[in-house]
């Protein structure tokens, strides 16, 4: 079952996270997708083999941790939007996260924009380093953004 | 009298692997579709597909079409009839069609029907006002013709087409007021569902529709809660300022045609209802009469490629064409097991039990 508030799913999310060592070592994927269905594009779009091979494609895809650089791909291939890329040695006290992002207008570099929660709630500001958004995305763009440490696994969107 | 070696009726995902699979085989195909391009559900599907790579997962439906499209129309032994609507399938095996403004007949030797699925309704005081609308219309005007239904809605139905409807919704601009759903727990895909509760839309379960308020239009709803009973609690009843009703309450296949045609029929509830008898073939009770895709059980787009191919291929092996079918097919059979091995396709499997001659 999807979690029903933010508490219990941050926790689900918890269980999902690298070791310590590496989480300091710099960015790295997170898959939120506790549901098994049959979709496999997040194995199949990554170019480190970093999503374990999984041959019954309604199995939960597994990060090997070694392998994933943060590269991102996944979070454009996800068709849930429920790939994130976290990096918590952003600054000493600012993690940045990589969302999908699909609205329009899109924000820009250095604006600062609203942080909302899994359930659409403003839990603070977060401000956009990047904004990624090739031909190759289709449209699936990458927003960069940076928010306090302790907001690492709350914040999930954007509002402007 | 026209003549083919295999008709499809039908052009969406389903029909399309079918015709590719057969013509590849070697036989003469007449793919038919009444929509005025071939896709079907495809060409309404702005969001990247969820599914497996083989079946172009992680590609936007709309340009799954044009991939499906392109390689149907590389192929030349495929003729494609589009804007005709098959009306009817006679005793004699003589298909009629109305092709633009022309009525036309068409006999084959193989006929597959992969003709979808249509919309259901819901009963409710009001549900005729103008703005209350299905799910499919409100994809059919926004994303095709790129007009939005209203301002403000209201979206019937937490499947992964109320899921999805509503997202592409608020893509376009409009506010989705609240997701409803009768049952307590939404049946959709949780990512699906993640991506809307994010942007702040509120899913309510265990709630229903009660009334639309308006004069000429819809001016309003009112929703109210379910008690586990499925019963309307009294006292319950909020007010929604909405203008548009949404509906995504689920399919039923599409299946006059092959009642016409005098297919077995069975009242099945996991595939949507009235569905056909069928075998590994995918041939109904009609010797040369086959299904595919939506038509034969709801189901997705991915299982409706696969089960286009099985059915494709097993039309031109009847005929005698085999360039290494019956390889194929059982490579495709495998394919689609494995898709409906999970949690989630415990419902199809359940219902291809009861419809296997
Ligand atoms: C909002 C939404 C989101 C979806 N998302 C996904 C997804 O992410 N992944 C996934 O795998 N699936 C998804 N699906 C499901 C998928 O679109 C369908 O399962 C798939 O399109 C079924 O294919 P089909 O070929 O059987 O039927 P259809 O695509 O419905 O095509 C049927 C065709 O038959 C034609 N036709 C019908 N009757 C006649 C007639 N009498 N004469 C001539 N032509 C006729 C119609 O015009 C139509 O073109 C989604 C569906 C919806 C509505």
């Amino acid at each position: 079952m999807l979690p029903k508030n933010d508490k219990a799913y941050v926790e689900m999310v918890k269980r999902l996270l690298p070791s310590l060592k590496r989480r300091e070592k710099g960015p790295y994927a997170i898959f939120e997708c506790f549901q098994e269905i049959p979709c496999n594009p997040c194995l199949t779009a990554c170019r480190k083999g970093a999503v374990d091979i999984f041959i019954d494609i309604n199995h939960l895809p597994i990060i090997n941790y070694e392998k994933c650089n943060g590269c991102a791909l996944c979070v454009i291939a996800c068709p849930g939007l429920a790939c994130f890329v976290i990096d918590e040695t952003y600054t000493k006290t600012e993690t940045s996260i990589k969302l999908p992002y699909e609205l329009l207008p899109l924000p820009k570099a250095g604006q600062e924009v609203e942080a909302l929660d899994r359930q659409g709630n403003v839990v603070g500001k977060a401000m956009v380093i990047r904004v990624q958004n090739h031909k190759k995305m289709d449209h699936t763009c990458i927003i960069a953004i940076a928010v306090l440490k302790e907001q690492s696994l709350v914040v999930r969107n954007i509002r402007y | 009298m026209q003549s083919t070696e295999i008709a499809i009726i039908g052009g969406g995902p389903a029909g399309m692997c079918a015709a590719q699979a057969a013509a590849e085989q070697g036989a003469r195909v007449t793919l038919i579709d009444r929509g005025k391009q071939l896709g079907g559900q495809l060409v309404k599907q702005t969001h990247r597909f969820f599914g497996s790579e083989y079946e172009y997962a992680g590609i936007r439906g709309i340009h799954i079409a044009n991939i499906l499209e392109d390689a149907v129309r590389k192929l030349d032994n495929i003729e494609i009839k589009i804007d005709s609507t098959v009306l009817a399938i006679y005793g004699d095996g003589v298909i009629t069609i109305e092709e633009g403004e022309n009525y036309k007949k068409l006999t084959s030797k193989k006929t597959i029907i992969s003709t979808g699925a249509s919309e259901k309704m819901l009963v409710f005081t009001n549900n005729d006002l103008p703005g209350v609308y299905g799910a499919g219309a409100v994809q059919t005007l926004m994303n095709e013709h790129g007009v939005i239904p209203g301002e403000n809605v209201l979206m019937i139905g937490a499947g992964n087409i109320g899921l999805i409807v509503s997202y592409q919704l608020i893509q376009a601009g409009v506010k989705v007021a609240a997701v409803i759903e009768a049952a307590p727990q939404f049946g959709g895909y949780h990512v699906h569902a993640a991506k809307i509760k994010r942007i702040g839309v509120p899913i309510l379960t265990s709630h229903t529709i009660k009334e639309a308020i308006g004069k000429e239009f819809v001016e309003g709803a009112v929703i109210c809660r379910l008690d586990a009973n499925w019963k309307q609690i009294a006292g319950t009843e909020k007010k929604l300022d909405v203008d548009v009703i949404c509906l995504a309450v689920g399919l039923s296949p599409l299946v006059e045609l092959l009642w016409h045609a005098g297919c077995q029929m069975k009242y099945v509830p996991q595939p949507g209802g009235y569905v056909a008898l069928r075998d590994r073939d995918l041939q109904t009770t009609v010797p040369g009469i086959y299904i595919a895709g939506d038509a034969s059980g709801v189901e997705e787009a991915s299982s409706a490629m696969i089960e286009g191919k099985i059915a494709g291929l097993s039309a031109a092996e009847a005929l005698g064409y085999n360039k290494n079918a019956s390889h194929m097919k059982a490579k495709y059979m495998e394919e689609i097991n494995i898709l409906r091995a999970g949690n989630v396709g415990k419902k199809v499997r359940e219902g291809l039990k009861m419809l296997a001659v």
